[in-house]
């Protein structure tokens, strides 16, 4: 027996060059893994020190139509003009999303409606005075120009040869055809002075009534996939569409009258600036920049009619303003700024997804726990999960909130796998692992990780897909990528603009895949692919 | 020689089911020591407790003197070689690999490994040629022997087999039993081989220890077994496989 003992502790007695190999092909294992997120870091700082660095120019946001596109561009033209640094930041959503990042300080002033101040902001249902609004704003921090001059509320309208035949002038008048179908916007159905209230003051009888983007809505009314729709009165497509504004006959609808609001913390010249454009645009001015900026797809210029400029302006001498550029170079701007998304919410969800999935692999209440958070957060629509981390400190509108929301989007896939990847590896085999002697931490770098890797990688691979594919939403808060033509495409009913943005994306999902399923054979030990 | 292995008192439940009812065995250097019994008798158990693959409910197990605990195990484990029915070798490492995993963990020299590995290439009869082949490229045979040059790599003191044999047709068996058998008596270590073919017991076995229930029901030389058996299940257990125990 001597003879055995002595020879193994010689044995034990070695160089260490093994050891080393060792660390080489999990270095390797790791290097090939994490470098293509690593590059995806680097090339998303440029983004944050945009963010930081410049000095601070005075933000104007702008929802999700033509119309404020138009008042977004005309308060950047009117505030540079005043020499004051001005970005714009175009589209970003509806009204409580420009409000949240009005008062988070993300942007400094947007154009409003005094009917949506008092309805959506304030929540009240009476009508209030200028006054009894610009009081109840202050306490918020936020100010009010005087209106622009022009009211644009919100109306029904009709095809004009179907309103003739019908003879439906008056909202009142839809009684008489319960038949009709209406397509309504999604804001308009929920607002506390839209479609409900509307309804049951005109005793309303249609039962047919979808919710549908205000863009598409003008398609679905001329091809008769609708009957009625909501529109704003000023809205140009009004004329273009031939279509009737029925007559709004028992005084349903508020005033919307038009006006910036405004930071109340703003310099003083900006909030100046903004002044000077009150009572200087009529309904009828506003339907013409609304219809320039419809035709030309070109808002700078629309803008520019109202200073009465005829020639396009050299874009951009403050801020980013995108409208003269090239479209491949607009196209490369907006696949890298998906990529980083895309790719930054990658890494984010697989430095945390796979140790999550290791915790969650060993089951008990804590596993469950992780799988049931990801599992929930899952289930959040992408848009609701966006719009939930709005309101959030340190969120607000930014790409921040993109790359969290699709990093949260993209846990679960990898959270299931590592953990399922793990769980499946054969009892047996765990059983020899420890029964060698190889340490907690060499087992599970060296054995458990190696033998999952097939399905933490295909769990990666459906988060990478996923968020390439989610990220276009990240257009809705401002954050850019390939959703950003999608976005004015749907805005402005140009599906040119939204293939733009669309086949892109559809490619890069692909590319994805593939580069993916490349990985898998570089990642995935050989002798599991045999 | 003494005994390199005590179980004292050594007990195991799952839930309500005595998987081992408290029990006392010793297994001697240089010795090889056959558990036999029907399935589910506790003859595994008591090995994968050896190795601490289940911690024991009540009692001790000493190696070498020393009682096995969570803080020495690790270390022990190396002085243990494990086989298993599959062989339990990784499948995203090579034969090589699978060989070598632990003498690299514990940081052996390449010349020391290679020298070890061409060894026990001779010893267990396998082709160096086959080394680079991952396991689903190797028959159920040469898993085993690979599996056994993996257990024997650190020259352990104890080497514990658990049905090393069960998955394999009966030619290639016949052959790994005689290999087998010779590597035995030419490394001298203790040996603890898990079957429940009688017929194996008896050709490896210097001491066959019979289980039934979560219990040894008796220990013995095989003619022990069949001239003076302890009970009735004894004799029923030998007699159900005489045809083939006429060794």
């Amino acid at each position: 027996m001597n003879r055995i003992r002595k020879a193994g502790k010689e044995e034990i007695v070695g160089s260490g060059n093994q050891e080393s190999r060792n660390w080489d092909s999990s270095i390797l294992f790791f290097l090939v893994f994490w470098l293509p997120d690593f590059l995806l870091i680097f090339s998303c700082v440029p983004i944050f020190l945009i963010h930081s660095a410049s000095a601070a120019p005075a933000v104007i946001g702008s929802k999700k139509f033509t119309e404020s596109y138009v008042l977004g561009e005309i308060a950047k033209h009117v505030l540079s003009d005043a020499g004051i640094p001005v970005e714009h930041r175009q589209g970003m959503g509806g009204t409580i999303i420009l409000w949240q990042a009005l008062r988070g300080g993300q942007i400094d002033a947007y154009p409003e409606y005094t009917g949506t101040i008092t309805q959506e902001i304030l929540k009240r249902g009476d009508a209030s005075s200028l006054e009894q609004i610009r009081e109840s704003l202050a306490t918020f921090g936020v100010g009010m120009t005087e209106p622009l001059g022009f009211n644009n509320t919100y109306a029904l309208v009709m095809r004009r040869s179907e309103a003739q035949r019908l003879g439906v002038r008056t909202i009142s008048d839809l009684r008489k055809h319960p038949g009709l179908k209406i397509g309504l916007t999604h804001e308009f159905l929920d607002r506390q002075d839209g479609w409900q209230p509307l309804r049951e003051r005109y005793a309303l009888p249609q039962q047919n009534v979808i919710g549908i983007d205000h863009a598409l809505g003008y398609s679905a009314l001329a091809n008769r996939s609708i009957d009625v729709k909501d529109a704003y009165s000023t809205d140009a497509k009004i004329e273009q569409n031939d279509l009737v504004v029925l007559q709004d006959d028992l005084q349903f609808f508020s005033k919307y009258e038009a006006v910036f609001l405004f930071r109340q913390s703003t310099r003083p010249d900006a909030i100046a600036a903004l002044r000077r454009l009150e009572g200087t645009l009529d309904e009828r001015r506003m339907i013409r920049l609304n219809a320039e900026a419809e035709r030309t797809k070109n808002y700078t210029n629309a803008a520019d009619l109202y200073f009465n400029v005829g020639a396009p302006r050299p874009s951009g001498h403050s801020g980013p303003s995108h409208f003269g550029e090239s479209f491949p170079h607009k196209l490369a701007r907006w696949t890298l700024r998906h990529l980083q998304l895309a790719g930054f919410s990658l890494l984010l969800s697989v430095i945390f997804g796979i140790p999550l999935g290791i915790v969650a692999s060993r089951g008990g209440p804590i596993g469950q726990a992780i799988l049931g958070f990801a599992s929930i957060v899952q289930t959040i629509p992408s848009l609701a999960l966006l719009a939930l981390l709005v309101p959030l400190p340190f969120f607000g509108i930014s790409v921040r909130t993109a790359i969290a929301a699709l990093f949260l989007y993209g846990l679960l896939p990898i959270v299931r796998n590592t953990a399922s990847g793990l769980q499946d590896i054969p009892r047996s085999l765990r059983e020899s692992a420890i029964a060698l002697g190889l340490s907690p931490r060499t087992r599970l770098w060296e054995i458990y990780l190696p033998m999952a890797s097939r399905s933490i990688l295909s769990g990666i691979k459906t988060s990478a897909v996923i968020n390439v594919g989610a990220a276009t939403l990240a257009a809705l808060i401002g954050a850019g990528g390939l959703g950003e033509p999608i976005l004015s495409g749907l805005n402005l009913n140009d599906h040119v603009t939204i293939l733009q943005g669309a086949i892109p994306a559809a490619l890069l999902a692909l590319l994805v895949q593939w580069f993916f399923d490349l990985l898998d054979r570089v990642l995935i030990p050989q002798g599991l692919r045999l | 020689m003494s005994a390199l292995v005590k179980l004292i008192d050594v007990s195991k439940r799952y839930g309500h089911a005595a998987a081992l009812h408290p029990t006392n065995l010793s297994i001697e250097r240089g010795k090889t020591t056959v558990l036999i019994g029907p399935s589910g008798c506790g003859k595994s158990t008591l090995l994968r407790l050896i190795i601490r693959l289940i911690e024991p409910d009540s009692g001790r197990i000493d190696f070498a003197g020393e009682p096995i605990s969570p803080d020495n195990i690790d270390s022990l484990r190396r002085r243990i070689g494990y086989v298993i029915q599959e062989g339990g070798l990784f499948p995203h490492l090579t034969a090589r690999a699978n060989v070598l995993l632990m003498a690299r963990h514990v940081g052996k020299s390449q010349e020391e490994m290679q020298t070890r590995l061409r060894e026990m290439c001779e010893l267990t009869r396998f082709s160096g040629n086959l080394l680079p082949r991952y396991p689903v490229e190797l028959s159920g045979g040469q898993r085993q022997r690979v599996s056994l040059m993996r257990a024997l790599m650190l020259s352990p003191e104890l080497l514990l087999l658990d049905e090393p044999l069960g998955a394999l047709d009966p030619l290639v068996r016949a052959s790994l039993q005689n290999d087998l058998k010779e590597i035995f008596a030419r490394l001298g270590h203790a040996v603890l081989f898990v079957t429940h073919d009688l017929a194996e017991a008896i050709y490896f076995g210097d001491e066959i220890v019979l289980m039934n229930e979560g219990r040894i029901v008796q220990k013995g030389t095989v003619s022990d077994l069949r001239e003076r058996p302890a009970d009735a299940f004894v004799s029923e257990f030998i007699n159900a496989q005489r045809g083939i125990a006429t060794v």
